[in-house]
């Protein structure tokens, strides 16, 4: 077997992740960490400054509530996320970070985020709830309170480290193991209890650009479905596995449309010039009372345009050029002011990419493309899986204690695995709690860890012939790669083994063909879906001939495992939901239509480590009394 | 290519064992060649062009050559990052130039309060976070 050292690190809390709402979850436990005598150890498999789907900065908040000033209250969140989910939410959960996310939000703004206000000192909104930013650093901000509050608490942090797979002991997490990706070392973190924030899953689904710009996706290619590998595995109950997500952004560069739509009240029209959210309006009373009632939502907007698409009307465009002239007009008669403001509107346009999507800016210059002079391509991306945006995958975890909610299992945020609880991404059925909302359900999850831990924090006990079996098996594609390599002159091609890319490509073709990709688009069925399952069978098999020729290649090949796992409870949720409720996320041919008296309800999945067959069942949505 | 390190800049981080852009690539995808003392991107097809590399290479040496497979050639966007603010020239494909200067942050690097100088409590068992509700600018934590 590969020489690598074991490494063992005994912690109270153990933090997996280093996005949002893992430093969330990394500030709050340390405060109550620290009174309680406790450790926090935090495990990233990036640097934290940079890691995480904030990686390269963001140029908006898109979640802030605003019940200080009485502009909303958390339950007209609790509606707009009904809404635009098509009834399908965890009420409990949105209401819950809805009313802690401004404070998470106004503790940004005292870290040295730089939040656009007004003549007034009031923030300056995109849309109802989200606020513009000067967001090139928001990671790094974010980053460095959750490092400060760590190292405080005398908590610790391991950068570089990959974290493969959780270790439960009779439905309790005890740990987690993985290993370094600079160093020959095997890690094992025993802990009392553990957050799961590794975030969503892209590269499950084939992306439209397949060649240099295959990394080239709109959510980031390092969030790799192993926050739903760690929370499956470990046997946690899932929900929302079919509601993944895809957005309508600028062509090709995926760069942020929520500008040009909220603040610059820009039209998208096809080649032909028609708006499809006018012509093909009639459309809506198909997914009433959703489609009737507003904001549409973000799947039926998509829908609508992949009809003009599907009808040959591509391509769809964003009036750029005449947004800002429409919104340049009210100056027209003052030559020095239209002039001015005409220089605000480039900055902020420009701004809008070079904070977030730095490659549309760039495409838009080799096109020599001018948005004050010339509309825009937009088109669909490829499905993401993003519990935090307007997807839903994650977790089913338990709701906060004071409401009265069914699903209640003690501590909030915790999966129905004891100890382990999820956040961000990780959490499913909680949608649009973006980067902000997923900092506070990160804070929510924190402070629940830690109440955990005081209250009934059992010693870890970890089972040693288990890990070391865990370690064969995380390590094994090494030794796969050493014991055939010289089999055949060129180690790429080898009838013993698969690199991480050939695997992943299988993949992808699976999910894109049968699964409703973007060359099937967007379309699946039945038939297709129970094809896809009968290839999974190969594919999950031939997992276990990955080859790995570095650390690197041991890297993606367990990322592409955990997207495998993404993958096939997607693939076994859609079955099982025999409706189309989010048409512009995926729309089954052969039920093609919405059936509330069957569908309006969770689907929830659970893998049994035991016996590992999977078990999918209805759960009743709650909704909010008198919301 | 996405990102690209100039040969003639680049100084491998002078012999350390890590070199700075590959401390922050969030993909883990910046090499050190050791006989070269070179970085290179060992698999551009899996970089997201987020420029985490170029922006903190301490000799300048790295940019980014937009995707084959969707960029014309012949356009940049060069950042330069201070502590304060990042400025951003973007060359396009017929020559032309523009450049903006956006804040990045308002507070001196490492400066960070976690607490924020909200007042805190010590309720492990109320739903206020530790320093709530002061930062929510309310009297109380909204509950039903």
């Amino acid at each position: 077997m590969a020489n690598y050292e074991t490494v063992e690190v005994s912690t109270d809390l153990l933090i997996v992740g280093g996005g949002f709402a893992a430093c969330g979850a990394a500030t709050e436990a340390s405060y109550w960490a620290k009174k309680n005598g406790l450790k926090v150890t935090l495990v990233d498999k990036a640097a934290l400054d940079r890691s995480g789907a904030v990686a390269m900065g963001l140029s908006a908040i898109n979640q802030y509530v605003g019940v200080k000033d009485g502009d909303n209250t958390c339950e007209d969140y609790v509606r707009y996320v009904r809404q635009d989910l098509m009834g399908v939410s965890r009420e409990d959960l949105v209401y819950n970070i809805a009313r802690h996310v401004d404070s998470t939000v106004h503790l940004f703004e005292k870290w040295g985020l730089k939040i656009w206000t007004d003549e007034e000192g009031k923030y300056v909104h995109e849309g109802r709830w989200q606020l513009m930013i000067n967001g090139e650093s928001y990671k790094i901000i974010i980053a460095e309170a959750a490092k400060n509050a760590i190292a405080d608490a005398g908590g610790e942090i391991y950068e570089r480290v990959f974290i493969v797979e959780p270790v439960v002991e009779n439905n309790k997490i005890v740990g987690a193991v993985g290993f370094s990706t600079r160093e020959e070392k095997f890690y094992v973190f025993k802990a009392k209890a553990v957050i799961c924030a590794m975030g969503g899953a892209v590269h499950v689904f084939r992306p439209r650009s397949v060649g240099e710009g295959f990394g080239r996706s709109w959510y980031p290619p390092f969030n790799t479905g192993s926050s739903a590998y760690f929370t499956i595995k470990a046997g946690a109950e899932m929900t929302c596995q079919e509601v993944r997500f895809i957005p309508v952004r600028f062509k090709d560069a995926y760069g942020p449309v929520g500008a040009w739509f909220l603040l610059f009240k820009s039209r998208a029209v096809s080649a032909e010039g028609g708006e499809y959210m006018a012509v093909r309006k009639d459309e809506l009373n198909n997914w009433a009372p959703y489609g009737l009632a507003k904001p549409i939502p973000a799947n039926l907007r998509n829908y609508l345009g992949m009809l003009d698409t599907d009808a040959g009307l591509g391509p769809l465009y964003m009036e750029t050029h005449e947004a800002i002239a429409n919104l340049a007009e009210q100056y027209k008669d003052d030559p020095k002011a239209f002039k001015k403001k005409m220089k605000e509107l480039e900055a902020e346009a420009w701004e809008d990419f070079l904070d977030m999507t730095i490659s549309q800016a760039h495409l838009w210059a080799a096109q020599n493309i001018k948005p004050e002079e010339q509309h825009s391509e937009i088109a669909a991306c490829e499905p993401y899986f993003i519990g935090s945006h307007s997807g839903a995958s994650g977790a089913w975890v338990s709701g906060p204690e004071d409401l009265d909610t069914p699903y209640k299992w003690g501590y909030a945020n915790m999966t129905t695995v004891d100890g382990l609880f999820a956040a961000g991404d990780a959490s499913g059925a909680s949608s649009h709690k973006f980067s902000s909302g997923s900092h506070a359900e990160g804070r929510i999850a924190g402070k629940a860890a830690i109440k955990y831990i005081v209250e009934k924090g059992a010693e870890p006990q970890l089972d040693a012939a288990k890990v070391e079996e865990l370690k064969t098996k995380i390590l094994a594609p090494l030794d796969r790669y050493e014991e055939f390599k010289d089999f055949t002159t060129d180690p790429a091609v080898n009838p013993n083994y698969l690199l991480w890319r050939q695997f992943m490509d299988r993949l992808q073709k699976i999910m894109d063909e049968y699964a409703g990709g973007v060359t099937a688009a967007f379309k699946t069925s039945k038939a297709l879906l129970e094809r896809a399952m009968e290839l999974f069978v190969f594919l999950k098999e031939d997992s276990e001939k990955l080859a790995a020729a570095d650390v690197y290649s041991l890297e993606r090949c367990w990322e592409n495992i955990h997207r495998m796992w993404q993958g096939e409870a997607h693939i076994r949720t859609i079955l099982f939901r025999e409706e189309t409720r989010w048409p512009g996320y995926y729309f089954r041919s052969d039920t093609p239509k919405m059936d509330n008296d069957n569908w309006l309800c969770f689907v929830n999945c659970k893998w049994d480590p035991a016996s590992g067959e999977w078990e999918l069942f209805k759960k009743d949505i709650w909704t909010m009394p008198g919301v | 290519m996405p990102s690209f390190v100039m040969v003639e800049k680049c100084d491998g981080c002078k012999g350390q064992d890590k070199t700075a852009c590959m401390y922050i690539c969030p993909n883990d995808l910046m090499v050190l060649d050791m006989e070269k003392m070179k970085a290179y991107n060992r698999d551009p097809s899996m970089c997201w062009e987020c420029q985490c590399c170029v922006k903190i290479c301490p000799q300048q040496a790295m940019d980014v050559r937009g995707y084959t497979d969707f960029i014309p050639l012949g356009a940049s966007c060069v950042p330069l990052r201070g502590s304060q603010d990042i400025m951003w020239t973007v060359k396009f494909r017929d020559g032309s130039i523009k450049r903006f200067k956006f804040p990045i942050r308002t507070t001196e690097e490492g400066t960070a309060d976690p607490l924020g100088g909200y007042a805190t409590h010590d309720d492990l068992n109320s739903q206020a976070l530790a320093t709530e509700p002061a930062s929510l600018g309310l009297d109380a934590v909204p509950t039903r």
